[in-house]
């Protein structure tokens, strides 16, 4: 017995250990003391049951890409957990052979080789499930070949590029079991220990057995192991163990905190490259091919990230929503914009403390609401309706509410427009904090400190209203397609109160893309690279879409988007304010204001 | 009668006879064309699709750079097409046009049908819907209007008052609106509206003279005959004040009057003014049928929308039809006066197509 | 003393035959869109830090063409990239990545003229 075929695969897994560990201990060293802190106290059953639990349906069965793409997630089941089931089966086979519970820990990978003959209990059943999880590997394998050249059958517009690293651990990973196959057919065929499938095979090349092809094949299959373990460190396989311990370190409620840390890392090295999130960018479609999420991902491991890429991305959250591993691909491609702009933070000294007004209510329209003054009339009508004593906080001036400036990285700067709203909001004594604009709720619910003040959205405030009878909307038969806004949809899980507003004034049709997998307008202030014609391209998509629901009117909650949609042209477009407002008057059977100045407009034309 | 004419020509002009030529759209430039071609003797038929002929003409109080009178001109050119014997269809919008065995086949949506040997859209342009910039307040604040609603109430009721009834004391007038700008998909000049806003300004300061006018403008294009005399006139005489800088957003006050927001750029500096009224002048883009009128045959758009001439320079009237013509504002936005002259050349393109055209003889 | 020489303007004319134009050149490679301004002065009056402070957009532009970099590398530090400017551009330029170029740059600058 020749036992120096299992070297290869000694000093591969061996090395692959010694690696694993050193960055494991690295990242969770890297991490702050407070995740430290709460990664130890996150070892309690409970919580490692529901990892271990979340490992075994993501890690092996993978079954979000299942959900999303069952023959991509028939192809990594069937690789993972389909090899997981051989080495535990192996083990306990080679438990059963040797009547032991210790056993060599390369016996299990090599025992066809070196188990010639010898039956024991079950050995039967033994090797027909060691064949049959082989055949379904096997499959797997297969299938990942065809992937690589038919992409299309698969359902998907696009696979990764691959690099060195990858290609070699690629090559290896699908030799492995060809050749164990093969090895395994061979000793079927010389000793006689195989089941239905190594046994065939061993039939069909029975011409060249020997016992010295026989020690080839194995010798090759430990190598191609060995070299697969050796690749996997610079390879996109390192995904798998990182999964593993980036499912602890989320479970135990570790998040990016606006800056790098290893935290970064674990999440980086866990992507599969799968390319799900590729399928889901609308980007494609204007031809931007370079800057999704599994890119950039990539290029922080490889340190190669340009601002080209990094910004050019409209942190619509699309790609996050079906990231099997998880991966908050918007945060940390924030984080990588914080990162690279912490050279170039504005003081804005300038900013003076304008006095607040008294109020119990303030109406926030933001910058872009500005340019809509559609939804700010909708909106003072409506407070008025309220009986509501509101200040319009930046009717005349007020910096910006700073979510712009983080959505392009500048966290330190927007902290100073932050401080200088907050102080003037808790200036004015309101229990309410109204806003209009997605863009700026978003930041008002999640970095500023408001105490007891309430941050409402339009279309919440609206629906109270409605719901304690203060306005009284006339429902009509108009079909009303509702588009999510990004950051209110995806980004604050807001998905009913828009609806149940709009509900109340019309017919809202649902959509094939909506809520989380709502088309962005396109005019997303997150990408700061985009040109206007590559976003027209994403404009026009989301609008060919919603038209084929016939709708009378698009109506949206954002003011950008309102704004990127009526650049359109082709269809009406209105805020839910609006809506509102105009079937208010309309059951009051008062002349809306747009409707009657246009009839005095155009009453004279000649009919 | 012919006695002094070669025979050629004697047969050249019974063979024109009984050439029939249709002209889509009733506004000043088909009146035009369909008379010049009735008189040279072909059969014309004008087909309108309002009441009455003489488009946009109808709507306009004064025309620049003279202050002559719209109504006059197309009164001027209805006795002409009268006089010529031209057919005139009104209440008819055209929206096929189809090429069968060398002839033109016109279709509406019901079921009129009109044949002709040779085909000369004059459907004119479309007025810039200023509800598309939604900043400016178009059909939300009641003080803002446009240069057409402008024409039609100072031809209805002579003169300019508020939505409160009141006169204003300060109009702003705002250039380029529609035009020139890509937010709204039109990056060319539609060339009449910077004269057009500088005869308002004068107009208001003649009726209201205690009343400031701004115009609000990029760039000051005022390419015509006696158009900078107009400025010269506008700035020596009515003391309008022209500001450099385009308007980015307008508010409205509690008491309905407009907060405009602009640069300064010559001073380098932004702006903010309060004003009682704000017409906005709206430029001119494709007519609403174009696309419609050119489904069915070889007509192709030029990159702003309107028709497209095989040669803008040698061949400005000749459409990518064989057979079918432009003339006035369906080429491109231009004022009557050039409307009027491109649409007699338009005619004598028709004559010298049916002229050598192949299919029935001629030579 | 730092070395911000790249910072000089020179004389008070312009100087169209030598000023420097490295950072007029990177944002043209990157935003080839703002080579299409004409001052309208849209972006200025819009701006939501125009609307708190002196500051003037299209003038960066204008400095930018003009190589006034020190003028610029003050000013810029102003902008709230609230993108108002952007939605009001007739000429469409992507006005947020202009800026964004422009602060980039400088600060890249900056540190490479430091004296090691
Ligand atoms: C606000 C404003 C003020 C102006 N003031 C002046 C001025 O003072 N002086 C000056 O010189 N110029 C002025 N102009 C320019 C002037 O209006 C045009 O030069 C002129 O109207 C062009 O005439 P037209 O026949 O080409 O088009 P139009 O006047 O638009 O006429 C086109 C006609 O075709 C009809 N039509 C369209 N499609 C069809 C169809 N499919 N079937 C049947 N009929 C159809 C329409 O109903 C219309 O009657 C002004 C323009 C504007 C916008
Ligand atoms: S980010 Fe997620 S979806 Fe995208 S390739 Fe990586 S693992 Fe797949
Ligand atoms: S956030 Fe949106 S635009 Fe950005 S990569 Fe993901 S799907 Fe594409
Ligand atoms: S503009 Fe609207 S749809 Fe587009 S990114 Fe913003 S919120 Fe989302
Ligand atoms: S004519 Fe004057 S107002 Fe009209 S589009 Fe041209 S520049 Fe603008
Ligand atoms: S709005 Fe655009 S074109 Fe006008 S000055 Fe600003 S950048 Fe230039
Ligand atoms: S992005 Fe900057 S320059 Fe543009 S409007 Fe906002 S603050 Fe002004």
């Amino acid at each position: 017995m020749e036992n120096f075929i299992i070297i290869p695969f000694t000093v591969g897994l061996i090395y692959l250990t010694l690696v694993l560990i050193y960055r494991f201990v690295k990242w969770v060293r890297g991490l702050s003391k407070l995740d430290k802190l709460r990664l130890v106290q996150s070892f309690k059953i409970r919580r490692m049951l529901r990892s271990l639990k979340e490992v075994f349906y993501e890690g092996l069965l993978h079954r979000k890409i299942f959900r999303k793409n069952p023959v991509l997630g028939y192809m990594h089941m069937s690789l993972a957990f389909g090899w997981f089931l051989l080495i535990v089966l192996g083990h306990i086979e080679v438990m059963a052979a040797r009547r032991s519970l210790l056993v060599p820990f390369y016996l299990p990978v090599f025992f066809r080789y070196f188990e010639t003959g010898t039956t024991f209990f079950a050995s039967g059943i033994f090797s027909f499930l060691m064949d049959f999880f082989l055949l379904i590997v096997l499959s797997g394998v297969a299938l990942a070949m065809l992937k690589r050249f038919k992409k299309q059958l698969f359902g998907m517009k696009k696979t990764t590029r691959l690099k060195t690293g990858d290609r070699m651990a690629l090559t290896s990973l699908w030799l492995i079991f060809p050749l164990r196959l093969l090895a395994e057919g061979m000793s079927a065929e010389l000793y006689g220990n195989g089941s239905f499938l190594t046994s065939s095979v061993g039939h069909i090349i029975g011409s060249f057995s020997s016992e010295s092809t026989n020690l080839v094949l194995w010798t090759a299959y430990s190598c191609a192991l060995g070299f697969f373990f050796a690749a996997l460190p610079n390879s996109r396989y390192m995904h798998i163990p990182t999964e593993v311990l980036l499912i602890f370190v989320r479970n135990a409620g570790i998040r990016l905190k606006k800056r790098n840390n290893t935290y970064t890392d674990i999440q980086v090295f866990s992507c599969s490259r799968c390319g799900l999130c590729l399928d889901n960018c609308q980007m494609a479609a204007a031809g931007i091919n370079h800057a999704q999420s599994v890119y950039i991902l990539k290029n922080i491991r490889n340190n190669n990230l340009t601002d080209e890429q990094l910004f050019n991305c409209l942190l619509c959250g699309k790609c996050e929503v079906d990231c099997p591993v998880g991966i908050n691909t918007i945060d940390l491609r924030i984080t990588q914009r914080i990162e690279s702009t912490l050279q170039y933070n504005s003081s804005y000294n300038y900013l003076e403390d304008l006095p607040a007004r008294k109020a119990s209510t303030i109406y926030f329209a933001g910058c872009m609401t500005h340019l809509t003054p559609g939804i700010i009339a909708s909106m003072k009508t409506l407070f008025h309706m309220a009986g509501e004593n509101v200040w319009f906080m930046d009717e005349e001036k007020a910096p910006c509410c700073g979510r712009p400036l983080m959505l392009a990285g500048q966290h330190d700067a927007a902290s100073k427009l932050i401080v200088n709203n907050t102080r003037k909001i808790l200036g004015s004594g309101a229990k309410t904090l109204v806003v209009s604009c997605p863009i700026c709720y978003k930041v008002f619910r999640e970095d500023y400190e408001l105490g007891n003040v309430e941050v409402l959205f339009h279309a919440e405030y609206i629906s109270r209203l409605i719901r304690e009878q203060i306005i009284l909307p006339g429902k009509t038969t108009t079909r009303i397609v509702y588009h999510d806004p990004c950051e209110l949809g995806r980004g604050m899980g807001m998905f009913e109160p828009p609806r149940e507003v709009l509900r109340a004034t019309g017919k809202v049709i649902p959509v094939k893309n909506e809520k989380q997998m709502a088309h962005c307008c396109g005019g997303s202030l997150g990408n700061l690279k985009i040109s206007q014609q590559e976003r027209a391209v994403l404009r026009n998509q989301a609008v060919k879409d919603y038209q084929q629901y016939l709708p009378d009117v698009l109506a949206t909650a954002c003011p950008l988007c309102k704004k990127t949609f009526a650049r359109h042209r082709g269809i009406e477009v209105m805020d839910i304010a609006e809506i509102v407002v105009s079937s208010i008057r309309k059951s009051a059977e008062v002349v809306p204001v747009k409707a009657s100045v246009k009839e005095e407009a155009f009453a004279e034309e000649l009919v | 009668m012919n006695r002094f004419l070669p025979d050629v020509l004697i047969h050249t002009t019974e063979m024109m006879k009984n050439k029939h030529v249709a002209v889509i759209g009733g506004g000043i430039a088909g009146m035009e064309a369909a008379s010049v071609l009735a008189r040279q003797g072909l059969k014309v038929t004008l087909v309108e699709k309002q009441k009455a002929t003489g488009g946009k003409l109808n709507d306009w109080h004064h025309l620049f750079p003279d202050f002559s009178s719209p109504g006059v001109v197309v009164e001027n050119l209805d006795k002409k097409t009268v006089r010529a014997g031209v057919n005139v269809v009104c209440h008819t919008e055209i929206s096929h046009i189809e090429r069968n065995n060398g002839r033109f086949e016109l279709s509406d949506q019901r079921d009129v049908k009109i044949f002709a040997d040779a085909v000369i859209v004059a459907s004119g342009f479309h007025v810039f819907d200023a509800t598309l910039k939604e900043e400016y307040g178009y059909g939300l604040f009641s003080n803002v209007i446009t240069s057409v609603d402008f024409e039609r109430r100072m031809k209805k009721h002579g003169k300019l008052l508020t939505l409160q009834g009141t006169e204003p004391r300060r109009v702003a007038i705002i250039h380029c609106v529609g035009s020139r700008d890509a937010k709204v998909g039109n990056i060319y000049c539609s060339k009449v509206c910077c004269i057009t806003g500088i005869k308002q300004a004068i107009e208001i300061n003649k009726m209201l003279p205690e009343c400031e006018v701004f115009c609000f403008y990029m760039d000051l294009r005022l390419y015509g005959s006696k158009f900078d005399s107009l400025y010269l006139e506008a700035q020596k005489r009515h003391k309008i004040q022209f500001i450099r800088g385009r308007l980015s957003e307008a508010a409205e006050r509690p008491d309905k009057s407009l907060q405009l927001k602009a640069e300064d750029t010559l001073q380098g500096r932004p702006l903010r003014m309060n004003v009682d009224l704000v017409i906005l002048l709206v430029g001119m883009e494709p007519a609403l049928s174009n696309s419609s009128l050119m489904r069915n045959n070889q007509m192709k758009p030029d990159e702003n929308g309107f028709f497209r001439s095989v040669n803008m320079h040698e061949a400005r009237n000749v459409g990518t039809q064989e057979g079918i013509f432009m003339a006035g504002t369906a080429i491109c936005p231009m004022a009557v006066n050039e409307t009027l002259e491109n649409a007699r050349s338009a005619a004598l393109e028709v004559m010298n197509f049916l002229r050598t055209d192949k299919n029935h003889g001629g030579f | 003393m730092e070395d911000f020489s790249f910072l000089n303007p020179g004389s008070r004319q312009i100087d169209f035959d030598n000023f420097d134009d490295r950072l007029l050149l990177y944002v043209l490679e990157y935003e080839p869109s703002f080579v299409t301004c004409i001052s309208c002065g849209g972006c200025t009056a819009t701006c939501s830090a125009g609307n708190l402070t002196n500051f003037n957009v299209r003038k960066i532009g204008l400095w930018l063409r003009r190589g006034e970099t020190e003028k610029l590398s003050q000013e810029i530090e102003k902008c709230m990239f609230c993108g108002k400017c952007t939605l009001v551009c007739p000429r469409d330029i992507n006005i947020r990545n202009v800026i964004l170029l422009i602060k980039k740059r400088i600060s890249e600058l900056k540190t490479e003229n430091q004296p090691v």
